[in-house]
């Protein structure tokens, strides 16, 4: 696990606004623009402050105006700019789409090389707020579904500051899903530089009998269940992707051939997501090494219901991990 | 950028152009055209793939709007783009070999005739998405503002983009916070195949003027209308005065594309002949010249003789040009 024993303990939001500060500081291309990202600080306040240091020019609070901000993202982007276009909830994905896969994602390869596109768009994603059907999506499966793009989920207050100012610095169009019922989750984030290479994947915990891919927020699912498998001498691993694009292929398969079963755990639909993705590439790589299918848990195929009653049947729990890894191990 | 390496800014009065400049814009209008029919002729003799837009009939407008231009204005373009790229530089015998799917082309045939970018001449590109590129065009005009420069972008697109809310939301910003962006309205009557009057309501240039963007409207068949019109708006864009919108009335002489060619059902072969004989913009140019005596008409047939011989030396270099490697198709994903 790389996340350090050491360290400032700061919460997974103020991680993030550190990072958007030091690169601000570090780059005087970058800047912010979004809704209410300036005096309001976004209505999670994850961007409190920023505004009194870098000023309305490099924090621009835009009108609500989705397409348009991301369009003129990638347009600076492509001009010698750094932008970081804030979408405040994920499920406003729908409305930037063209710009995100039409336009981001393909100028590079469609001006045979010789346009970049340094975006970065952060957005959230996540259940479990009482935010109803359309605040409550976890859609980073649709843009992991377009070559071009990179797509970062950080889980932690140390991924979320390393995984950040990777993306401002890479070339190309990089999507940062943050979920927003982790923006107060403490963590261990060391005040010395560093950065967080996208395609590697993080072993949260060692295990042996099986492995549970999680992301995002399933991390710490995740991280639950192995607690409690414990205690009935099941050995999980915990194994945290950090980005589904590029995806690190090889660490999932070494760790499934080691531990011969795996759940993945990730909050978008369950149908046609991220889990079936990388369901498909432990099956295709670890075959031969499996005890069990592999299996995938996300949130329930319908649309995300107010009622916290019924909200909370949508989402993976630890104690439904944990049935499933006593059911894959034979030990219920 | 540097500024001091571009060229000083044209004049502005329509009638004391210089000679020198307005032969060259018809040369340009010239060769658009050339480039376009042998394009049509690639498709039809079925050594081009897929299908392209033709740009014939509406050569003044590219012209008169990219002769106001320096090579580090940005520029964005459409899927009728060829005029555009000819006009802000563009060779054309990459060009050709961009259509013909070859590696010598701008994009390394990678992007075809609905993505050519040229980014040494400031085109950030074609866009097959209808108003795909306004974002991206403002977005540049933002660019240039925090940078600090004194570029201009220009935004081309039919009136058919009109249909698209993405223009309204970067005009909107455009004008709120003063960028240095000039959107260019073709209007060339059809969406698709689709008269604009059946698709929008209202007057075109209440759209700019309801957010209060200086917006003017030309004849988009004389070039000499286009560019002094296009000095002014570029000069007080270029002093900070913010965006402006430019509306050229034009038409489209071929059909939507090179497949497009029995056009009756939705509009009358009078109407494109009494377009294509009283209202073409090369021989409104030349006309003139020539009744200003200041060219004789076979000049303009010397021209034409050049520009020909160019156009048709770059179709053979793209004909003869290699396609790209195999390796090359998951090259350029990632930069």
């Amino acid at each position: 696990m790389s996340m350090p024993e050491n360290g400032r303990i700061i919460t997974f939001g103020e991680a993030i606004r550190e990072a958007l500060a030091e690169e601000l500081r570090r780059d005087e291309r970058v800047f912010i623009i979004g809704e209410d990202v300036g005096e309001a600080g976004t209505p999670f306040k994850v961007l409190s402050g920023l505004i009194d240091e870098f000023g309305p020019e490099r924090i621009i609070d835009s009108p609500i105006s989705e397409p348009g901000i991301t369009g003129m993202g990638v347009g600076a982007a492509m001009t010698g700019m750094r932008p970081v276009v804030d979408i405040m909830f994920g499920d406003f994905a729908t409305l930037i789409m063209d710009q995100m896969v039409n336009q981001a994602a393909k100028t590079h390869y469609m001006s045979g090389g010789k346009l970049n596109v340094p975006l970065v768009l952060r957005t959230t994603m996540g259940a479990g707020r009482r935010s109803a059907a359309q605040h409550s999506q976890s859609l980073h499966a649709w843009l992991s579904h377009i070559p071009g793009l990179k797509v970062a989920l950080p889980a932690t207050p140390y991924d979320a500051k390393g995984l950040m100012k990777t993306a401002i610095r890479d070339e190309n169009p990089v999507v940062i899903f943050e979920d927003k019922m982790m923006y107060q989750l403490k963590g261990p984030v060391p005040e010395v530089e560093y950065t967080i290479p996208f395609g590697v994947a993080d072993i949260k915990r060692q295990g042996s009998d099986v492995t549970l891919v999680a992301t995002s927020s399933m991390v710490h699912v995740a991280l639950e269940a192995a607690d409690e498998l414990a205690e009935v001498e099941i050995s999980a691993e915990v194994i945290d992707p950090r980005t589904t694009l590029p995806l690190d292929k090889v660490t999932l398969i070494e760790s499934a051939k080691k531990t011969s079963r795996a759940i993945v755990i990730d909050e978008g639909y369950e149908s046609y997501g991220v889990g079936a993705e990388i369901a498909a590439v432990i099956a295709e790589g670890a075959f031969y090494y499996l005890d069990a299918p592999v299996r995938r848990m996300g949130a329930m195929d319908v649309p995300i219901p107010f009622s916290p009653v019924l909200e909370d049947l949508t989402i993976p729990t630890p104690a439904g991990v944990v049935e499933l890894a006593r059911t894959l191990c034979g030990k219920n | 950028m540097d500024s001091s390496t571009t060229e000083s800014p044209k004049k502005k009065d329509l009638t004391l152009g210089d000679n020198e400049q307005w032969l060259h814009m018809y040369q340009q209008m010239c060769k658009i055209r050339a480039f376009e029919e042998n394009a049509n002729e690639l498709y039809l003799s079925a050594k081009m793939p897929g299908l392209t837009h033709l740009y014939i009939g509406e050569e003044a407008i590219a012209v008169g709007v990219c002769e106001v231009l320096r090579q580090d204005d940005y520029i964005t373009s459409t899927h009728r783009g060829h005029g555009h790229c000819l006009a802000k530089g563009a060779a054309v015998d990459r060009m050709f070999a961009e259509l013909l799917g070859k590696e010598a082309g701008y994009c390394r045939g990678k992007g075809g005739s609905m993505h050519i970018a040229d980014q040494e001449r400031g085109n950030l590109g074609a866009n097959a998405i209808v108003g795909g590129s306004a974002g991206i065009a403002t977005g540049a005009a933002m660019s240039i503002k925090m940078r600090g420069t004194d570029q201009v972008a220009v935004c081309f697109f039919g009136e058919g983009a009109l249909g698209q809310g993405l223009l309204y939301e970067v005009m909107n910003m455009a004008q709120l916070w003063k960028y240095p962006v000039i959107y260019v309205c073709e209007n060339n009557l059809y969406n698709e195949y689709t008269h604009y009057s059946e698709t929008t309501a209202g007057r075109l240039l209440d759209r700019p003027k309801a957010f209060g963007i200086h917006a003017v409207e030309v004849n988009g068949q004389d070039v000499r209308e286009v560019y002094a019109t296009m000095t002014q708006l570029v000069d007080r864009t270029r002093a900070g005065e913010g965006p402006a919108f430019l509306l050229g009335h034009t038409y489209r002489y071929r059909g939507h594309h090179v497949g497009d060619i029995n056009r009756e059902y939705y509009r009358s072969k009078e109407e494109e002949q009494h377009w294509m004989t009283e209202r073409d913009p090369l021989k409104i140019l030349s006309d003139w010249l020539i009744q200003e005596k200041l060219a004789e008409a076979q000049l303009f047939d010397q021209i034409q003789n050049e520009v020909y011989s160019e156009v048709e030396a770059a179709v053979k270099f793209a004909l003869e040009a290699p396609y790209p490697d195999e390796s090359e198709v998951d090259m350029h994903v990632y930069a």
